[in-house]
């Protein structure tokens, strides 16, 4: 199992001869993902990586019948490519690019509402299955397929995350970035609904930051509906009040979207919180080692 | 990026907001013809800065004559004004705004921003205008009114009634409060607003609605679209490092600590702060080198941190996926012999290519300090930034 990806997901990519496409269709290629085409307006009948380029997205999905497309388009023209992915039939979006118009984002938003498509991001590293599918810039090699599922609003925390799992020998179902922006597609609650229901993941473990009340929202789902494990670690303890912290969506506004509030949310939760991101791996370990422990009697 | 009041209300002035009359000044001689040319006898001298808290900073000053007005702005030109909100060292007033005073029934609130739980812009109002909006939501929530806006459909006019009601407006108010509102979202949304706030929106003695103090975030995102307001940056209102790195498209907060960080990664930037404070230290800065660090950024991120003289250890955390370790290393090498680093430098990387940089790090033979994992990195220049601040 895993969610979202795996061997048998068809993924494209929008944006495709670009040079972030480029490089990362081909780090995705080389990782064993099912890369089937990509799409560049006015290069299609091109090959690209010895795949099929296309002019649209629908051009796409009707010859190879795609269902995940990964999404490189700049700033200025990633509203539309999602917009434009959706519309085609693509049931997994997942949009990496950085620096979409928040207006921008709310119109999206309100049209994808009631589709039958997800939307991952943007401002994201992406969705790995490790081992069967990477769609997205995360580093491959630090992922193990394994049985924790990870879900962060940062990339780099993200691969933090990843790599302890990985040297303590627990290894990943699946990992999902959900990116920094503060309006975006898929939430903590949608991807932590997905690891409870997935045989494959043991444990779930979840890096949230300042800014909004996601995490807080998270709380209140895992309280009533997630039996698994949750290890959750909170970025921003040290930040001040009003200032972006690199990601848009970052900030403390009015008072609120602090750490401490999410800390104390997520505990009251009955989640593992860990003051350290050095400490989710350990922390996890331990988690399931106690959960395992009353199967053995 | 934040407008000025005296911007924001050109804007207001331009999508037929009601503003009271007003003139900026960057002189008392200016001042005082400003206010000889708007009418009335009664004036407020407004300090112009990014900051709110100015009425009780002593930046908001009622004068009663053209004279009184200009010793109220040659009081304030060319002065730091401290306001709850700057910190300690204030903002330089290069501007005054001279504005005709007005008669004030009613104080109310009203704002358009971004509701994240939703995804949707929205309103909030609040009949108790004037004072700290934030203080009113956390004390008496129920003063404060929201009504968030379907994109598809738009404004709708009984969202503006019941706004306008619940403000305590009546008869051709409410009308007049429509249409205030709805020019309101026109602009947020031609203009990619992150923030509009009018606190107060004064009901004068006569009846009408008047924007008595107007605050406009303009969207970072969408400034490349926005050109105007692009321009209506004001570089002195930001702190200098924070402006230097944005001119090296680094992201860069300053922070009161004295170990720096540099990190790739805004979740990890964050952290890395949160574990050095864990472990007894304070950060001085928040620095995300982002994704496609070079050798030539590094540096300029190391010119950048060192700029800060409370500083006494640098740490340099970076977990390698898109940005290769290597370049890292050998951008941290080069700032070191560039920049002649004097204060310890604590390296931990990890990721792609950590072997390899390791090596570079270790063949320089520079006073570099390698960290074996997150918290011994911490530790480390903890213990190093600490013993750095004794020996002075």
């Amino acid at each position: 199992m895993s969610i979202l990806v795996n061997q048998k997901s068809r993924v494209i990519c929008q944006g495709f001869t670009g040079k972030q496409g480029t490089f990362h269709s081909g780090q995705a290629i080389a990782y064993g993902t099912n890369l089937v085409g990509g799409v560049t307006p006015g290069r299609g009948g091109e090959r690209h990586l010895d795949r099929p380029v296309f002019d649209t997205v629908h051009d796409v999905v009707a010859a190879t019948r795609a269902d995940v497309s990964m999404i490189y388009v700049p700033a200025p023209f990633a509203a539309d490519a999602i917009l434009e992915a959706a519309d085609a039939g693509i049931r997994l979006i997942v949009c990496i690019t950085e620096g979409i118009p928040v207006n921008d984002m709310v119109k999206v938003r309100a049209a994808l509402t009631g589709s039958r498509c997800r939307l991952v991001g943007p401002n994201c590293p992406g969705v790995i299955t490790p081992g069967e599918c990477k769609v997205g810039i995360m580093p491959g090699f630090i992922h193990r397929p394994g049985r924790v599922g990870i879900v962060s609003r940062s990339g780099t925390l993200t691969y933090e995350a990843v790599y302890q799992t990985t040297i303590l020998g627990l290894g990943q179902s699946s990992c999902i970035g959900i990116g920094g922006d503060p309006v975006r597609g898929m939430n903590f609650v949608d991807v932590i609904a997905l690891f409870e229901k997935d045989e494959d993941t043991a444990g779930i473990i979840m890096v949230g930051e300042i800014g909004g009340s996601d995490e807080e929202t998270a709380a209140g789902y895992i309280r009533h509906h997630v039996h698994k494990p949750v290890v959750a670690y909170i970025a921003g303890v040290t930040a001040p009040a009003g200032k972006r912290m690199g990601h848009a969506g970052a900030v403390i506004a009015g008072g609120k979207g602090t750490a401490a509030d999410k800390y104390a949310a997520l505990e009251a939760a009955g989640v593992r919180t860990v003051r350290s991101p050095a400490e989710l791996g350990s922390a996890m370990k331990s988690a399931l080692a106690k959960r395992r422990r009353p199967r053995k009697r | 990026m934040n407008l000025h009041e005296y911007q924001s209300k050109r804007v207001f002035a331009d999508y037929g907001i009601p503003v009271p009359a007003g003139k900026v000044a960057a002189s008392e001689a200016q001042a005082v013809a400003a206010a000889r040319e708007l009418a009335g006898r009664v004036w407020v001298v407004k300090a112009q800065v990014h900051a709110g808290g100015r009425g009780k900073a002593g930046g908001v000053r009622l004068c009663r004559s053209a004279a009184e007005v200009g010793r109220a702005a040659a009081a304030m030109l060319g002065q730091r004004l401290v306001t709850k909100q700057t910190g300690a060292q204030g903002l330089p007033v290069n501007l005054v705004y001279v504005e005709s005073g007005s008669a004030i029934d009613r104080e109310l609130y009203l704002s358009l921003l971004l509701n994240r739980d939703r995804g949707r812009i929205a309103f909030v109002a609040s009949a108790a205008g004037g004072m700290d909006i934030e203080e009113v939501a956390a004390k008496e929530p129920h003063k404060i009114l929201h009504s968030d806006i379907d994109p598809a459909a738009g404004l709708q006019g009984y969202q503006c009634r019941r706004l306008a009601f619940g403000l305590g407006l009546a008869d051709g108010q409410v009308v007049e409060f429509e249409r205030i509102a709805r020019a309101l979202y026109r602009l947020y949304l031609e203009r990619d607003l992150g923030l509009i706030e009018i606190n107060p929106l004064i009901v004068t003695k006569d009846g009408r609605l008047v924007a008595l103090d107007a605050k406009i975030n303009a969207e970072a995102n969408a400034l490349y679209r926005q050109p105007e307001l692009a321009q209506l940056r004001d570089p002195t209102q930001e702190d200098p490092m924070e402006r230097a790195a944005s001119e090296h498209d680094l992201s860069y907060v300053s922070l009161d600590g004295n170990i720096a960080c540099m990190v790739n990664g805004a979740g990890l930037a964050m952290a890395t702060m949160d574990l050095i404070k864990l472990h007894g230290g304070e950060p001085a800065n928040f620095l995300d080198v982002g994704g496609t660090a070079t050798a030539e950024r590094v540096t300029a991120a190391f010119r950048l941190i060192l700029s800060n003289e409370h500083v006494r250890a640098v740490l340099v955390n970076i977990f390698g996926g898109i940005v290769r370790c290597d370049v890292i290393a050998q951008g941290i090498v080069q700032a070191v012999k560039q920049v002649g680093v004097k204060i310890p430098v604590i390296v931990r990387l990890e990721g792609t290519n950590a072997d390899q940089a390791r090596k570079i790090l270790a063949a320089s033979k520079l006073a570099i300090t390698a960290a074996r994992d997150l918290t011994d990195a911490a530790t480390k220049a903890v213990r190093l930034a600490g013993r750095a601040q004794a020996r002075r």
